[in-house]
């Protein structure tokens, strides 16, 4: 059976390029990049050169660039650490509601620690207000962290904006860009964004790698202590065959920005419109516009998630649910609970996220899919009235 | 594999799907919240269920819990079905992922509010029965 992948915003396969650029340092140039012999000289010499790709990707200089093990440390790192340092001038955080678990369960723990945090509220496709983060800041606000797009509806905020809104009002400005690097043209210099959390494996770089940017200037204290890697602020020998592929990853995507861009909204709008045309009772999550180019998201009535994942799964496709049964939790994802899907709709959620190796031919077979499992769920649903 | 094969098989090929017109007893659990609903219908003839079918809304879990509860009890007698409960149900299925075992323990509580309904019915009495309130099994899974 053929298998169609339709999880990008999971995770994605390592392209051959990034794959074939990482092997060598393993094996040959493995050397440690604090020691002083060659081994060690040519391993400090790969990491700059990765360090200014990486930066490249967002416009930013390579000395603003800090290696860590993914976006959850970076999402760790930014929010802890800022609220440790200013944490004399104000115990004031804002956030929002929608955001990945690695910003949340970091609020929750500030939370703890006698920070305040404000959630700030979503509309009906996942946008924050800007009058509502306005309103929001205070004079003990020390931080505000929004997410570029959000992972599960595609909802691309307006950065520029609240980076304006952060600016003006004298507040550090995190993004959680982990969906948005490599998917979207993103220039810090044109942001008013002091910290950015990237990621590697959602742009077909290995995992267990990512990067902080933080604007010079920006004061930080280091999430983990050790040695005197990443400039003091991130310790631990650095992972340099993963770092290589990180940066091949963001170089491609650099590259080949438009082109992917193009190719992923046309078969999202294309998937979009079939489904939508072909089933009853189907809503389309997150907004149509300002939207991440490879992402789909739709509720079917009357059904549930899992259910679906697994008879899609049966015929090879490979896709995501926020129901609460996909989750073994209580409660359907709370992005969805947030822009104000009921329970009953929630729960028959499908996310589909289209990447680099889809084809106009996957879409097909999973519209034709899908109206067959759909229906099959359907008529098994004692919520459905035929 | 989240699921045994017994479950996919369940779940793939679901026996007894649909409803029973008229049935003699029907009970539904579970709620919207937690995104597990089940029903089950049953016919009974001189105390044996004769017919049985469900309609579930929800997962993997759920669905092949109901389908195999169906199985289970047709043709047995009421008190043999009311002696069915969640652990021979997970059993049978060669096990469920420790996540998904609250899903399952709907198909024990929908049969045992069928037979309810059918013994509130028919004026009858049963053993199982004793102490058992439909309203109390609400789910809180
Ligand atoms: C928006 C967002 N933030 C953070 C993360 C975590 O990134 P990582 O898997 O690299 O730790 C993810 C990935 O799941 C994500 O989608
Ligand atoms: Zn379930």
């Amino acid at each position: 059976m053929k298998r169609r992948y339709l999880d990008y915003s999971a995770t994605t396969p390592v392209k051959k390029e990034v794959l074939e650029a990482m092997i060598p340092y393993f094996t040959e140039t493995f050397g440690n990049a604090s020691s002083i012999h060659t081994f060690g000289q040519i391993a400090k010499e790969v990491l700059t050169e990765s360090r200014k790709k990486v930066a490249n990707l967002i416009n930013a200089n390579e000395n603003e660039i800090f290696f860590t093990s993914g976006g959850t440390e970076s999402d760790n790192w930014a929010l802890k650490s800022i609220a440790k340092v200013n944490k004399n001038r104000g115990k004031h955080i804002i956030t929002s509601k929608i955001e990945h678990h690695a910003i949340l369960h970091s609020c929750e723990t500030l939370e703890s620690e006698g920070f305040e945090v404000t959630y700030l509220d979503v509309d009906e496709y996942g946008f924050i207000s800007l009058e509502d983060l306005k309103n929001a800041i205070r004079k003990d606000t020390i931080l505000i962290s929004i997410m570029y797009i959000n992972n599960e509806i595609g909802t691309v905020q307006n950065i520029e904006e609240i980076g304006k809104i952060a600016k003006d009002n004298n507040v550090i400005f995190h993004t959680d860009a982990v969906q948005a690097a490599g998917n979207i043209k993103i220039d810090v210099k044109e942001l008013n964004v002091d910290l950015l959390s990237m990621s590697s494996h959602k742009i077909y770089g290995p995992k267990g790698i990512g990067a902080l940017y933080i604007k010079r200037g920006t004061r930080i204290i280091p999430f983990m202590d050790g040695g005197a890697q990443e400039k003091k602020k991130r310790a631990g020998t650095e992972n340099i065959p993963a770092i290589v592929g990180f940066a091949k990853a963001c170089e491609i995507a650099k590259e080949n920005l438009d082109e992917h861009i193009n190719k992923l909204s046309v078969l999202r709008d294309d998937l979009i419109e079939k489904v939508s045309n072909s089933i009853d009772d189907v809503k389309v999550n997150g907004p149509r516009d300002n939207r991440h180019p490879g992402n789909v998201n739709f509720a079917f009535k009357y059904i549930e998630g899992e259910a679906l994942l697994l008879m899609l799964d049966a015929v090879g496709v490979a896709a995501s649910s926020g129901s609460a049964c996909t989750a073994g939790s209580l409660e359907p994802s709370h992005v969805l609970m947030s822009i104000g899907l009921g329970h009953e709709i929630a729960h028959g959620s499908l996310r589909l996220t289209i990447g680099d190796f889809t084809e106009e031919e996957d879409i097909d077979f999973i519209v034709e899919n899908l109206i067959r499992i759909v229906q099959t769920l359907r008529d098994m649903s004692p919520l459905y009235q035929g | 594999m989240l699921y045994t094969d017994i479950v996919m098989d369940h779940f793939s090929n679901p026996r007894n799907v649909g409803e029973i017109k008229d049935a003699d007893g029907m009970g539904e659990v579970g709620n919207i919240q937690c995104g597990d609903i089940m029903r089950i219908y049953i016919n009974v003839v001189d105390d044996v269920i004769t017919e049985c079918k469900f309609k579930t809304f929800g997962c993997g879990s759920a669905i092949a819990s109901s389908s195999i509860t169906t199985e289970l009890v047709k043709g047995k007698t009421i008190d043999e079905a009311l002696e069915l409960t969640n652990k021979d149900v997970v059993q049978q299925l060669g096990g469920l992922p420790s996540v998904k075992v609250h899903c399952s323990v709907l198909a024990e509580d929908a049969l045992k509010v069928a037979i309810y309904d059918y013994a509130e019915k028919n004026n009858k009495n049963y053993k199982g029965l004793e102490g058992f309130d439909p309203n109390q099994v609400n789910h809180e899974h």
